[in-house]
């Protein structure tokens, strides 16, 4: 989908409570991270639109688009992130959202630099405290220019 | 904001944009001032929809009939609210009603997580605003899911054509609080989780407070469901068919949306008037008066008819 004419004076202002689509790509069942994230974003006083396992790119963009959100933020445990998370970048740009994408889970040191080369807003990993998870999605959102 | 672009903002989302229904489902949860230009707007368009609540304890299975009534509604464009509660404490939600909804329903229908944020008043006019811009918006029927607990989140269910309040096996306790609003409010009854043992048993319990007393010519159906199996869901959208079809012959359609319509304009009356009193409060001349309160000068009840009196010039008569 193109740019929609008339939305973008209108767009996401990124204004509080955030609004964060939290969801698995594809077939990795690890999601006990992903629902501690949920509950710390909650406690940070964000709205959590918690979408859970086996989710598509498609199916991200199109929870995005209705919920209004503010930021995706994905968890990759199964080594498939230097695939999933460039093509989830791909269809945010594609639709013309405007949201940053963030990581946790299990990503190598190694495999970050090349995420956030791709376009990947901040890559978190295992033992990332309470206040850091805030700080990197609210930073996420800060970094993205208003006008969309 | 100006006229054109939200002029043009319906447009898209008349024609299935769901970035720009989003955008304006946002600007009316906010009840900010562009909230009145897009309610406005929205009247326009809307009245077309079939508005259905469905209602009912923390994990009944709500949001799992939700998807479900959806899917076999066959309506080209189906829309959900999906409305649950912030937290008191730190404002934040975690909206999970999505995670039951999505393998159950087609990418035609429209999916909105919305929280409660804080005020149970601004719910009261947040919720039929975006029901108006979803209608606006050319969707059709439009499902409210409401958690059926407060009196606040029920009457906002309740504000629909046909009124869906799911029970469960041993329901009882888990709604005891309320469970006469729920009950007031039906208009299909559902027993879902009937997978489970003694759902029969709640149909009974049921079926004898209907017996005790129904109001008007229509007695709520129960239906049993199991809708992670979507047992039972094409019998709960028959009694929801025949529902609205008793809704036209009775004329109750009418009677009950002009009752929505005015009870709409008492739930903004309030919140306006909660909103402006809490704004001469703020100013310098209800600062002075609070602080004489502060000092024991003044008692708070005759500070607070000087304070209203600069609002409202005469007190109506008490009923
Ligand atoms: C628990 C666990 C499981 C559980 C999962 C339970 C569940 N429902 O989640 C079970 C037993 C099911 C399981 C199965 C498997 N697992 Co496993 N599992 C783990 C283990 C031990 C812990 C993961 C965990 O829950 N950590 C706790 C949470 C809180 O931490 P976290 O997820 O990292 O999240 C934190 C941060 O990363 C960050 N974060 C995470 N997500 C997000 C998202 C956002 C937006 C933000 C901001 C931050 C953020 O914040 C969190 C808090 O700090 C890890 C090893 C490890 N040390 O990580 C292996 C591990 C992830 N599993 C692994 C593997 C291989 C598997 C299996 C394929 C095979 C197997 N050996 O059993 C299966 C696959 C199952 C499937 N269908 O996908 C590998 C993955 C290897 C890789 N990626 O290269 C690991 C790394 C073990 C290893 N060293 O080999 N596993
Ligand atoms: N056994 C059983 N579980 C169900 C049924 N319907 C829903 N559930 C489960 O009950 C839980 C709550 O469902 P959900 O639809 O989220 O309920 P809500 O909180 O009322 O919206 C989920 O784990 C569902 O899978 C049912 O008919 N039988
Ligand atoms: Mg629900």
């Amino acid at each position: 989908m193109s740019e929609t004419p008339g939305i973008s004076p209108l767009s996401a202002d990124h204004q509080e409570p955030l609004r964060v689509v939290l969801a698995k790509l594809g077939f990795d069942g690890h999601d006990r991270g992903l629902k501690v994230v949920a509950r710390t974003l909650r406690d940070a006083g964000m709205e959590v639109i918690y979408l859970g396992l086996r989710q598509t790119t498609d199916s991200i963009v199109a929870a995005c688009e209705q919920e209004d959100a503010d930021v995706i933020g994905l968890s990759m445990h199964n080594a498939g992130h230097l695939t999933l998370a460039p093509r989830m970048v791909q269809a945010v740009e594609e639709a013309g959202l405007g949201v940053p994408v963030v990581i946790g889970g299990i990503v190598p040191a190694e495999d970050v630099t090349v995420l956030i080369e791709a376009g990947v807003a901040v890559v978190l990993g295992p033992g990332a405290s309470t206040e850091e998870v805030v700080a990197a999605v609210r930073a996420a959102v800060a970094r993205q220019s208003p006008a969309r | 904001m100006n006229a054109p672009s939200l002029d043009e903002l319906f447009e898209s989302a008349r024609t299935g944009n769901r970035r720009a229904l989003g955008r304006l489902l946002t600007m009316v949860e906010r009840q900010d001032d562009n909230a009145v230009l897009v309610s406005e707007r929205a009247h326009r368009d809307a009245g077309q929809a079939r508005v259905i609540g469905v209602t009912g304890a923390p994990g009944s299975g709500k949001s799992t009939i939700t998807g479900r009534l959806a899917a076999v509604s066959g309506a080209a464009r189906p829309a959900i609210l999906a409305i649950d509660p912030s937290s008191p404490l730190t404002g934040g939600a975690i909206l999970g009603d999505r995670i039951r909804m999505d393998n159950n329903v087609s990418s035609s229908t429209f999916i909105r997580s919305m929280a409660t944020r804080g005020h149970a008043g601004g719910l009261a006019v947040a919720v039929p605003d975006a029901v108006r811009v979803l209608d606006a918006a050319g969707c059709n029927p439009i499902i409210v899911e409401t958690v059926g607990v407060g009196q606040v989140e029920v009457t906002v269910a309740a504000a629909a054509d046909t009124t869906v309040v799911v029970v469960t096996p041993g329901w009882g306790d888990a709604v005891q609080a309320n469970k006469a609003g729920l009950l007031e409010v039906a208009d299909v009854f559902v027993v879902n989780k009937a997978d489970r043992p003694d759902a029969h048993g709640a149909r009974r319990d049921l079926e004898l407070m209907l017996d005790l007393g129904h109001r008007g010519d229509w007695r709520a159906p129960i239906v049993l469901t199991t809708a992670t199996e979507g047992e039972g869901i094409d019998d709960l959208w028959s009694e929801i068919e025949r529902h609205t079809s008793y809704l036209h012959h009775s004329g109750e359609l009418i009677r009950r949306r002009c009752r929505r319509r005015r009870s709409e304009v008492t739930d903004r009356i309030e919140l306006g008037l909660r909103d402006r009193a809490l704004h001469i409060i703020d100013d310098q001349s209800g600062e002075s008066t609070m602080v004489r309160v502060e000092r024991h000068e003044l008692s708070p009840a005759a500070a607070a008819e000087q304070l209203l009196a600069t609002l409202i010039p005469d007190k109506p008569p008490e009923e």
